[in-house]
């Protein structure tokens, strides 16, 4: 792997890190080692993150360098190029509640950290939870809710599963705004995190696949 | 005012203000945000409070006096707000009966409303990029006034005035005055129930805990014009742009709170803080971005002789060092989930503490756990008076069990 776009990307250089990517391009490396230097500077950025190094303005500007990067990379690649996924997730937040914007960083750091992701989006009626969790099979669910009042929302989202014979399947994780363990306790998951490397550790934990 | 309810409210105003002051008051003030939690408590839905100012009124009252809090909130600027919403078209917002259930929480949709290739407009005159360019993307009935011209070139006779007022004549921009002609008539009916309300409210002994609202010049920024997302971006992109439109709102910011304060009467300014935690930003990104302009407006404001009051959402521990910085006994710091015992020791001879029993708590726990929470935030944050009883962040959903006891065992235990 290239030694040096991992350490400008990690370092969130945005547009060295392009220039780096059409040097490589050019020179004909293989997509599939750009891609993989591409996630080992993200590796670096979850571990930043986790050490108070970065901030979610960084995990953010590390997204769009890894967006830019798959922009140019991914028309070389062909189908299946990629290679196996580590494990399905499932992600949504809670009928009632329309916040996104730390969902969304979850499902972008599982999606990089190589999980297949289905992210059903916001406000999630949960007879839909319960239909794409039984169609897509996921091995971890993971439910955000910003509000108080989606506490119970989320509640019965895991009641609706666990009545549909579904509930043995998957773990089940849950994040958000005022989200604590009172709130894990009361609707009855199996863990929950502040933050979207947290989501990562579980799934590496709960799937496997961890680096 | 009857002569109890007169001397209730000047024990309560003192008691709140010696807090404030860092003194040791009779007892701990206890007071919360009821937010929406008056509809669950008198079964009615949020829908029905968004759009009926009675029913407001009402509601607020019932749990104003059933729990007696040391200062009330008044409800109007926040919360009837569905009629004026509908006659602007307001779309950065979903509410019960628009986009959302009868009985949820009216929510805001962030969104990317100012454009990068527009901060040069905003920095050079914002006023008239938010009438051209804001409003008519914020506001689907003043989408005639994108046919506006620069109003700032109107300037005399020959120099704008002959030819400059053309676009008026047009129907889109007709349209756009009627319906602000309509706003103005429903923001006139808000402030009246809203006036009517504090009047009130003190004739029964009750003060309000706000006189205004201001926020973050950063948190303006990123709330309403640039987006989440856009504003983190901002931060590496052209960071220079971001502090210079944060220096271009201050001076509104805290104009602001200054009306607000002196038409109210009430020095108390309401600052939510929304991108201040720890884990938003850096801490240099925080004393670059967010701080400085911040800063700036609270001491501005303690030299107007008013009492900022920023409730600092999430965890902000890693901050209590850097916010420490302003004059001493003038604000008050709520906090969320900030670790309240470390405030207490870095914070306690600067400002007044206020908060922070969870909203899980409240919201799933008992009235035990209400009352074991509070007896820790009592016997340790409470010492030698500069502290304030509060849950964590506005009581949406509450069980009214559990509010009692928060301000009785309150009003029983918190007695210096």
């Amino acid at each position: 792997m290239d030694q040096k776009l991992i350490e400008l990307m990690a370092d969130l250089k945005e547009e060295e890190t392009s220039a780096r990517v059409r040097e490589l391009v050019e020179a004909k490396t293989d997509p599939l080692e750009i891609l993989a230097a591409a996630r080992a500077a993200m590796e670096i950025v979850g571990k930043r993150f986790e050490t108070f190094e970065y901030f979610i303005p960084d995990l953010v500007m590390a997204g769009e360098i890894l967006t830019a990067i798959s922009g140019i990379v991914k028309p070389l690649m062909t189908k299946g190029m990629e290679g196996p996924k580590k494990g399905r997730v499932l992600i949504a937040t809670v009928a009632g509640d329309i916040h996104d914007i730390g969902k969304d960083i979850v499902t972008f750091m599982l999606e990089v950290s190589g999980y297949e992701v289905l992210d059903l989006g916001i406000d999630v009626p949960i007879q839909t939870v319960v239909e794409k969790t039984r169609e897509f099979q996921p091995q971890v669910v993971g439910l955000s809710a910003f509000l108080t009042l989606a506490f119970d929302s989320m509640k019965q989202t895991i009641e609706a599963l666990e009545a549909a014979g579904l509930r043995k399947n998957f773990k089940i994780m849950i994040g958000g705004g005022q989200v604590d363990e009172e709130i894990r306790q009361y609707v009855k998951a199996d863990g929950y995190g502040r933050d979207a490397i947290a989501a990562v550790n579980f799934c590496k934990e709960w799937i496997g696949g961890g680096s | 005012m009857k002569e109890d309810a007169a001397e209730l409210y000047q024990q309560r105003e003192k008691r709140v203000q010696d807090a404030i002051a860092l003194r040791v008051p009779d007892r701990v003030p206890v007071l919360v945000l009821f937010a929406f939690f008056p509809a669950r408590y008198c079964g009615m839905t949020i829908q029905e409070l968004m759009y009926d100012p009675e029913k407001l009124f009402q509601t607020q009252w019932k749990t104003m006096v059933d729990f007696e809090p040391d200062m009330d909130n008044n409800p109007f600027g926040l919360r009837y707000l569905g009629p004026i919403l509908e006659t602007l078209d307001f779309k950065p917002l979903k509410w019960p009966g628009h986009g959302l259930a009868s009985d949820h929480t009216y929510q805001y949709v962030e969104g990317e409303y100012m454009k990068v290739e527009e901060y040069d407009h905003f920095l050079l005159d914002p006023t008239d990029f938010m009438i051209r360019r804001f409003w008519p993307r914020i506001m689907g009935g003043l989408s005639g006034f994108q046919l506006l011209p620069p109003l700032h070139n109107i300037i005399s006779y020959y120099l704008g005035i002959s030819m400059g007022f053309r676009a008026f004549a047009q129907p889109e921009v007709k349209a756009a005055l009627e319906t602000l002609v309509k706003a103005g008539e429903k923001s006139l009916e808000i402030a009246t129930y809203s006036s009517r309300f504090t009047q009130q409210a003190r004739e029964a002994g009750f003060p309000m805990q706000y006189g205004a609202v201001t926020q973050a010049p950063f948190d303006t920024l990123s709330d309403f014009f640039r987006g989440m997302k856009g504003t983190m971006l901002d931060l590496y992109r052209r960071p220079q742009k971001v502090i210079q439109a944060c220096e271009k709102l201050l001076p509104f910011m805290l104009e602001m709170a200054v009306n607000g304060t002196r038409a109210s009467g009430n020095p108390r300014v309401f600052i939510p803080i929304h991108w201040g935690l720890d884990s938003f930003m850096s801490p240099e990104q925080f004393k670059k971005f967010f701080w400085p302009t911040l800063r700036e407006l609270m001491v501005a404001l303690i030299h107007e002789g008013l009492n900022p009051c920023p409730l600092w959402e999430g965890n902000c521990t890693a901050r209590l060092e850097i916010i420490k910085d302003i004059p001493a006994g003038k604000a008050c710091y709520a906090f969320e989930a900030t670790d309240m015992v470390k405030a207490k020791e870095i914070l306690g001879g600067t400002v007044c503490i206020r908060g922070n029993v969870p909203l899980s708590i409240m919201a799933t726990g008992t009235p035990d756990k209400v009352r074991a929470y509070c007896k820790t935030l009592i016997d340790t944050v409470a010492k030698g008076g500069g502290y304030i009883m509060d849950t964590s962040t506005g009581l949406d959903d509450a069980k009214p069990e559990n509010v009692k006891a928060l301000f009785d065992f309150t009003r029983e235990y918190g007695v210096y």
